[in-house]
């Protein structure tokens, strides 16, 4: 990220000194002086501009604000930035191309799986986990893997579909890898 | 060459359109409120009260200002001193903005502060010394009734207790006849708690006051822009031309965000003092404890009924929990809402209901959560009424229903409170859903399992409800009428954008929306942009909420094409150079009746209206549609549910979900089953989790997610869906109002399950949320459990 100048406030957070952090995101490394206190979804919306993470609850249970910390959800809204210092942290904005949308993205949208999308980022997220690991769920493992993301518009029906679209959509290629190596 | 468009193909009416606005939600790229940032913005947070109700001795923040970084502490006194320590609610009460005198429940808003960043912001409100003097608490209704109860709203003139309202509609003497010369009166008590709405994004807003031009901008989460557009001019005594509300896109709303909030004032407040942007972002805590939530209303009902089973007459008494400020959204005409349209699908000839509403120690709201105004309640205690009364008279519950069904050609019928309703097929679509269940079977099977000691339930919920406020005659908020509005611009390339009155939250109107320009116009789907809740560019309307989107704002979406269809067609006439009698439509294309090649397209009248139009007529082709529906909409829905209880525990699980929806025509099918799923997972939740309560202090129990349990993916059935459909025959393109008909129904058919399963037992009622302690207790003590605060504690 570069900046030509950046305001300092005089008296910077109240005395509490800063930590710098170096965390990759979406594969670019990014650094940022934040307070030790600053949660991690604070710095990828404020910070990073990254605004795809959202904050629902505060308390862990909603799971809008989950990202991929190492490949492994994680609610960014109550992690601290400086404990993702030196990992790789996806988001939303990592997920499709800059062209083409990923699997689990078409899912979502061929099966109907959002309505206010206020949840979609964190609960693809969850599925990508799910499906980088199980890459064939039965409906009982997607409802139990995404029983830590809240959804108030769909009722879920729809975003189970949406994820076993993606994980036949994915199943081909997968096995096309497998056999190539 | 004039190959008919297939409809279809083009996204029209009827075609299940993938969502357009899925393209920037699945990117991440959506737009909410939080997501705003703007030059030079400060943050507000608020501090609340941890009292349910106590004196304010002092308020000192001198601690707050000494914060570096702190730009601004806005207490009570000084909004008073502004004229705004007070604000007007949308039911004619007024409600305290930040605490002056009194807090009167727990959460109420006593300080704000702006700061460079929300952390500094929050650190000062915790340095705000607060002095309370406690008072006694009141949470429910009978506590507000009692001799000698504190006083809620002593700020109030000729306010001597804490009676909201007394209200009353139906026939008194007809009913008390009809219950004279009964056969049998069937009576049932219960209590539908507080629920809120919890859409997962929270309430705030940005407040950008710009000194030079005078213009006050605020970007907010709110269902009705223009409504709180008139408010703020009111409230703030700033010129309707100077401000402009931008609802940017909505991580949900289910009637959360209809209300003004005292955040969104004291935010306007502080950027006019600053004169910089200022962002409140409200946490979850403070959107549970502080916004509008749904229901708490206590039912008294009875039944007169005939041995053959026919119901005679109706009496229900309500009395309504507001908590401490009256801030209901809903018609001023009906104090609790429309509860009177309870039992609109029967066939009864007398009816009356008494209403009061009470002030309680609890936040106010009242808010019409994915419902039309009290209809929730209205059609819960409708069908709880309706099972025990078949229960009572020993008749099957889905034979008693068809029984006292108003008939298909007994429309348009008038309800026994007074409504209209104008169409339905009510026996088919009970018809579809027994036989999808496998009802004779599924008797069996519980008659089956009960003798190995399992317990089996079937539910079955049945109802007609008004969709689509108003008409203008009886439907306004503040003197506002309840209409709607679309404005349709058709660019020269027979592209276009179409603004409305509504506002989505998820609903999908920027694909529904352009479906029915496609139907009426044929311009292809992808073609026409649409955009809503800027009160800058959008024709006025009163926003969405109550389902009325589709039954009035998407009706003028008809009406304006249709505008536009008729000045085409002039320009038609000019360019095949025949009179305009001679000009016959088909879907995108007008042509000379008696040569039916010889047409031209929609297109190419778009682009005679910028650069060939006849001598004498208006350039261009652009219209808007004012639209007052001439009656509400009545969809009618089937919920049927099947469960197993576990006598040992008290734990129930869904079996089975049938749901039955007739709401006309469907615009989008994949997007109105998207709603019904999602309106029964709401059903489900509130008749097996999802409340709010508290205790004998007034400290609200479901103030977080921990303790305001929403189902999950894991916890949430699945559901199987049917459809009938009775057009709507006053809609322009005969659709019903659909998105709550399933939070609205569908609670009652999983509560009936659970009573099914405990028939034989005495046990007449166990309220919502069916936790397995109460059902257990029902089981094992044999008795009615009830659900009203305050909790019980240990110590109790």
């Amino acid at each position: 990220m570069t900046t030509l100048y950046e305001e300092i406030r005089p008296e910077p957070h109240g005395g509490i000194p800063v930590r710098r952090v170096t965390i990759t995101v979406n594969g670019e490394k990014r650094v940022a002086e934040v307070e030790p206190r600053l949660l991690l979804a604070h710095l990828l919306r404020q910070g990073f501009k990254l605004t795809g993470t959202h904050t629902g609850c505060d308390t862990t249970n909603c799971g809008a604000c989950t990202v991929l910390v190492d490949g492994v959800p994680a609610k960014s809204c109550t992690m601290l930035a400086v404990q993702a210092d030196g990992h790789e942290v996806m988001t939303v904005e990592g997920l499709a191309s800059a062209s083409e949308l990923h699997p689990i993205q078409e899912g979502f949208k061929d099966e109907h799986g959002l309505q206010c999308g206020f949840c979609t980022p964190g609960m693809m997220l969850t599925a990508k986990a799910l499906l980088d690991e199980n890459p064939d769920p039965t409906e009982d493992e997607v409802r139990w893997a995404l029983s830590g993301n809240l959804c108030r518009c769909t009722g879920y029906q729809n975003i189970v579909k949406s994820v076993l679209w993606a994980a036949a959509k994915m199943r081909p290629a997968a096995a096309a890898d497998q056999d190539g190596s | 060459m004039s190959q008919a468009l297939d409809e279809i193909k083009i996204g029209g009416l009827g075609a299940s359109r993938k969502r357009v606005e899925d393209n920037r939600f699945l990117r991440g790229k959506g737009n909410y409120v939080d997501d705003i940032v703007l030059p030079g913005m400060l943050h507000m947070e608020i501090l609340r009260s941890p009292l349910a109700h106590a004196r304010i001795r002092s308020v000192d923040a001198s601690k707050a200002w000494d914060i570096p970084g702190v730009r601004l502490v806005l207490t009570g006194e000084m909004m008073a001193t502004r004229n705004l320590a007070w604000m007007p609610t949308l039911s004619y009460d007024t409600q305290a903005v930040l605490a002056t005198d009194k807090v009167r429940f727990q959460g109420q808003e006593v300080a704000c502060v702006i700061a460079d960043d929300p952390y500094i912001a929050k650190d000062a409100c915790e340095a705000i010394v607060v002095d309370y003097e406690p008072l006694p608490v009141i949470v429910n209704p009978t506590q507000a009734m009692a001799e000698g109860a504190p006083l809620i709203r002593d700020d109030k003139e000729n306010q001597h207790d804490n009676v909201v309202y007394d209200w009353e509609v139906g026939d008194k003497a007809g009913t008390d006849a009809a219950f004279a010369r009964a056969d049998r009166v069937s009576s049932l008590e219960l209590h539908y708690p507080r629920s809120h709405p919890s859409p997962l994004e929270c309430c705030g807003s940005i407040a950008d006051f710009d000194r030079s031009t005078s213009k006050l901008t605020v970007y907010m989460t709110t269902q009705a822009p223009h409504i709180i557009r008139a408010a703020v001019s009111m409230v703030a005594e700033l010129p309707e031309h100077m401000i402009r509300i931008v609802s940017p896109d909505l991580g949900g709303g289910f009637g959360n965000k209809v209300p003004v909030y005292p955040g969104y004032v004291a935010s306007i407040l502080a950027s006019i003092l600053l004169e910089r942007p200022v962002k409140w972002i409200e946490d979850k805590s403070g959107n549970l404890i502080s916004t509008g939530f749904g229901r708490d209303v206590y039912l008294q009902g009875e039944l007169a009924l005939r041995n053959d089973g026919k119901i005679l007459a109706v009496r229900m008494h309500t009395d309504a929990d507001h908590g401490a400020f009256f801030s209901d959204a809903q018609p001023s005409k009906f104090k609790i809402g429309l509860m009177h349209s309870a039992f609109a699908c029967y066939d009864i000839p007398y009816a009356h209901l008494t209403a009061r509403g009470m002030y309680t120690n609890k936040a106010p709201g009242g808010v019409a959560y994915r419902c039309s105004l009290r209809v929730t309640e209205a059609m819960y205690f409708q069908e709880r009424m309706v099972q025990a009364a078949a229960d009572d008279l020993g008749i099957d519950q889905a034979e008693f229903r068809r029984l006292n069904f108003v008939r298909d050609d007994d429309f348009p019928h008038r309800t026994p409170f007074g409504f209209l309703t104008d169409s339905g097929q009510y026996g088919k679509c009970l018809d579809v859903g027994l036989q999808a269940v496998g009802y004779e079977n599924f008797l069996k099977q519980k008659e089956e399992a009960k003798k190995r000691g399992r317990l089996l339930g079937i539910g079955i919920s049945t109802m007609t409800e008004p969709l689509g406020a108003g008409n203008s005659r009886e439907y306004d908020i503040l003197g506002i009428k309840m209409f709607d509005s679309a404005e349709l611009r058709v660019h020269m390339s027979g592209k276009a954008i179409l603004r409305t009155g509504a506002k989505t939250q998820g609903q999908g109107h920027e694909t529904t929306w352009a479906q029915i320009v496609s139907h009426e116009l044929g311009i292809p789907a992808e073609d026409i942009v649409v955009e809503e809740g800027d009160t800058d560019t959008a024709p006025f309307g009163m926003g969405t909420y109550a389902s009325r989107s589709t039954p009035v704002a998407g009706a003028a979406v008809a009406m304006v094409s249709r505008k536009i269809r008729a000045k085409a067609r002039k320009l038609a006439a000019h360019l095949l150079e025949v009179s305009e009698e001679d000009v016959e439509w088909e879907l995108g294309r007008f042509y000379v009746r008696s040569a039916r090649d010889r047409g031209v397209t929609i297109q190419e009248c778009a682009m005679a209206a910028y650069s060939n139009m006849p001598d004498g007529m208006e350039p261009g082709l652009e219209n808007n549609a004012y639209y007052d529906p001439p009656n509400l909409t009545w969809p009618f829905a089937c919920y049927i549910v099947t469960v197993e209880v576990d006598p040992q525990t008290g734990v129930w699980d869904v079996l089975n979900v049938v749901a039955v929806d007739d709401c006309g025509v469907r615009i989008n099918p994949m997007i109105v089953e998207g709603q019904i799923m999602g309106g029964l997972t709401e059903a489900y939740a509130m008749a097996s989790m999802q409340f709010i309560t508290f205790d004998a202090e007034g400290n609200c129990v479901g103030s977080n997610y921990m303790d305001y349990l929403l189902p999950t993916a894991w916890e949430t059935p699945g559901f199987e869906l049917h459809e009938v459909v009775t057009p709507c025959p006053h809609h322009p393109i005969g659709a019903k109002g659909v998105g709550e008909c399933a939070t609205v129904g569908g609670p009652a058919a999983f509560v009936n399950a659970v009573m099914d399963a405990l028939k034989g037992t005495g046990v007449r009622n166990i309220d919502m949320p069916l936790l397995a302690d109460r059902v257990y207790e029902a089981l094992t003590l044999r008795h009615d459990v009830s659900g009203a605060p305050p909790v019980k504690t240990d110590d109790a």
